[in-house]
């Protein structure tokens, strides 16, 4: 199974990572050497072997869906970098071109 | 020349008595900083460290004074790793992405150390977002060992293992993602816990990998380590993954005898290509848990080399989904580029370092369609079987095992350049942390003037009967250990 430069590229979309054409060809080698390493799991007879789905003793508790807000020290706008009326304001999505300017 | 740290439980008694200030503390692990970084080489041991405000907050552990009994950490200070969340100083994680963001809520284990009396001094660099074994992977450049400057301290955790190893503070708290404190531990000559997975709140640790993850803790002893981990052990209403196990307490474990206990001595940790000098020391350590009566039994952990595969293949896959958060929206970095995609590349691909991208995409790459079953459900499959080795062998009458932390003892800086190499350094330590069981790191030795790390993994909630080997080690060899 070995990674693509169009692999890498594919990846890199999904993952929202912007690459050079250096770089995205240096990952090719990289990522092949280290999925390489991988291969030695396919050897390994797994049947009739569940997935661990949790670690430690007696798997996860569940709780309600449902909690107290957190006691925020300090409010969005402290911390996030572009914050109005308590809403995260991103670029304007090239879809909405055509809407009123805000 | 300032005066090396007391030990936390000294500290306590002597802050609470009056015959030392906790101000005094704070201004002599300051001048020990000052110390350490003035040979003309700095340790680059600190990212984040507000001198007013550490005397401040030394002030107000003058409050606990009036109590009848001293608090469990009066008056000590405890350096924090920088992927861990203070309202005061930054949380960056060592990473450029979230350069200057301020946490707007406080770690619970921070809360905790705060409650007991103790004194958050300060934050400490790391490999960016935990990923790496050396601490040259930071945003802030690369932390040095004390013990040689010219060596990494390990990693991810390499700024709290360094600053409890110049003798800066006896205790620091670090992350445990597949070795991050045992391995820095081991590297500085000092000692580190993983504790069980949900034995400690994980609310404010920054997520990498959420199924590893774990707040681990320094001491300069195995008394330090005890008390800092007694203190931020227990349930979080804001962890569901925090258990509702009771908290033994882990520093009169050094009262209990381990004599008639098992000790296993699993043979994939001790291959024939073990440094004969590391073989040498544990033998050693062997030797004198049989003198204080336990029983040596060869035992074996037969997917134990599979381990690394295993790791690097849920880490990244867990990284890539919790690492998507920071993308100039939420948190600190924004780089504008064409349109809303076009910031998310921009700031993403400035923010991360090498390392991360790498993990991000082999992530991305193993959970997408058409490789998930080869490599995420295998390695998950594969996890089960690691896991079920610890469960066997702890079922058989095994009470703890006893392994090399490390290959190898600390490497030069710059000296592993190959990915794959580097993340050979975690190879006797993600057992346990695939596993979710509890393991420490503590001194046995040297070789070549440089540390090495003996430790011991205990069953799920076993910390106690984990801590009592540990000292009664210590008892043997920490005079020869800790010169």
């Amino acid at each position: 199974m070995a990674v693509t430069i169009d692999d890498v590229r594919h990846v890199a979309s999904l993952a929202r990572l912007g690459l050079t054409d250096d770089r995205a060809a240096a990952l090719v080698q990289e990522m092949n050497t280290i999925l390489g390493h991988m291969d030695v799991l396919a050897a390994v007879d797994t049947t009739g072997v569940d997935a661990v789905a949790g670690v430690g003793a007696g798997g996860l508790p569940v709780r309600a869906d449902q909690g107290p807000p957190l006691p925020l020290a300090r409010s969005l706008d402290a911390f996030a970098p572009s914050v109005r009326d308590g809403f995260l304001l991103v670029p304007r999505l090239s879809t909405h071109d055509t809407a009123e300017e805000s | 020349m300032s005066v090396p740290p007391a030990g936390a439980r000294d500290l306590r008694v002597r802050t609470h008595r009056g015959e030392v200030g906790a101000g005094d503390t704070v201004a002599s692990a300051l001048a020990r900083l000052q110390e350490v970084d003035a040979d003309g080489q700095s340790l680059n041991i600190f990212v984040s460290l507000d001198e007013k405000f550490l005397r401040q907050h030394a002030e107000a552990a003058g409050g606990f004074l009036s109590h009848a009994e001293p608090a469990p950490m009066l008056g000590v200070p405890v350096a924090i790793k920088d992927n861990i969340a203070t309202l005061h100083h930054p949380t960056t994680c060592g990473s450029r992405i979230l350069a200057g963001y301020v946490s707007p809520y406080e770690a619970t284990v921070v809360k905790r150390l705060r409650d007991a009396g103790a004194v958050p001094f300060g934050k400490t660099n790391m490999d960016e977002f935990a990923m790496g074994s050396s601490t040259e992977h930071s945003a802030y450049g690369p932390t040095r060992n004390p013990v040689a400057p010219d060596r990494v301290p390990g990693g991810s955790s390499g700024g709290s293992a360094a600053a409890v190893a110049a003798g800066i503070v006896p205790a620091a708290l670090g992350s445990e993602t597949g070795g991050s404190v045992r391995q820095p531990a081991a590297f500085c000559g000092i000692v580190g816990v993983k504790p069980t997975y949900g034995r400690v709140s994980r609310f404010g640790l920054v997520a990498f990998a959420s199924s590893l993850d774990q707040v681990g803790v320094f001491g300069a002893t195995v008394d330090d380590a005890a008390r800092t981990l007694g203190v931020i052990a227990g349930r979080d209403p804001l962890d569901s993954t925090s258990a509702d196990v009771a908290v033994p307490d882990y520093h009169r474990a050094g009262e209990r005898s381990i004599e008639g206990l098992v000790v296993g001595r699993p043979k994939e940790y001790f291959p024939a290509s073990l440094d004969p000098r590391i073989r040498e020391r544990c033998d050693a350590a062997f030797a004198a848990l049989r003198e204080q009566g336990a029983e040596i039994r060869d035992v074996s952990l037969p997917h134990t080399e599979l381990a690394i595969p295993v790791y690097y293949i849920v880490a990244p896959a867990e990284a890539s989904s919790n690492l998507a958060r920071f993308d100039g929206v939420r948190y600190g970095l924004r780089l504008e580029g064409d349109g809303l995609r076009g910031m998310y590349e921009a700031t993403r691909s400035r923010g991360f370092g090498t390392e991360v991208t790498r993990r991000i995409l082999i992530g991305t790459y193993v959970l997408s369609a058409g490789y998930y079953d080869a490599y995420y459900r295998k390695a998950q499959q594969v996890r089960s079987l690691i896991t079920r080795d610890f469960a066997d062998v702890f079922a058989s009458g095994v009470d703890v095992l006893f392994t090399p932390t490390t290959p190898t003892p600390a490497f030069p800086i710059g000296a592993i350049s190959d990915p794959y190499e580097m993340y050979l350094s975690d190879i006797f330590t993600a057992t346990a942390n695939l596993a979710g069981v509890p393991a420490m790191s503590q001194p046995i030795g040297r070789v070549d003037g440089l540390p090495v790390g003996g430790q011991f993994i205990a069953p799920h909630f076993g910390e106690e009967t984990m801590f009592a080997f540990a000292y009664a080690l210590e008892r043997v060899l920490g005079a020869e250990t800790l010169a």
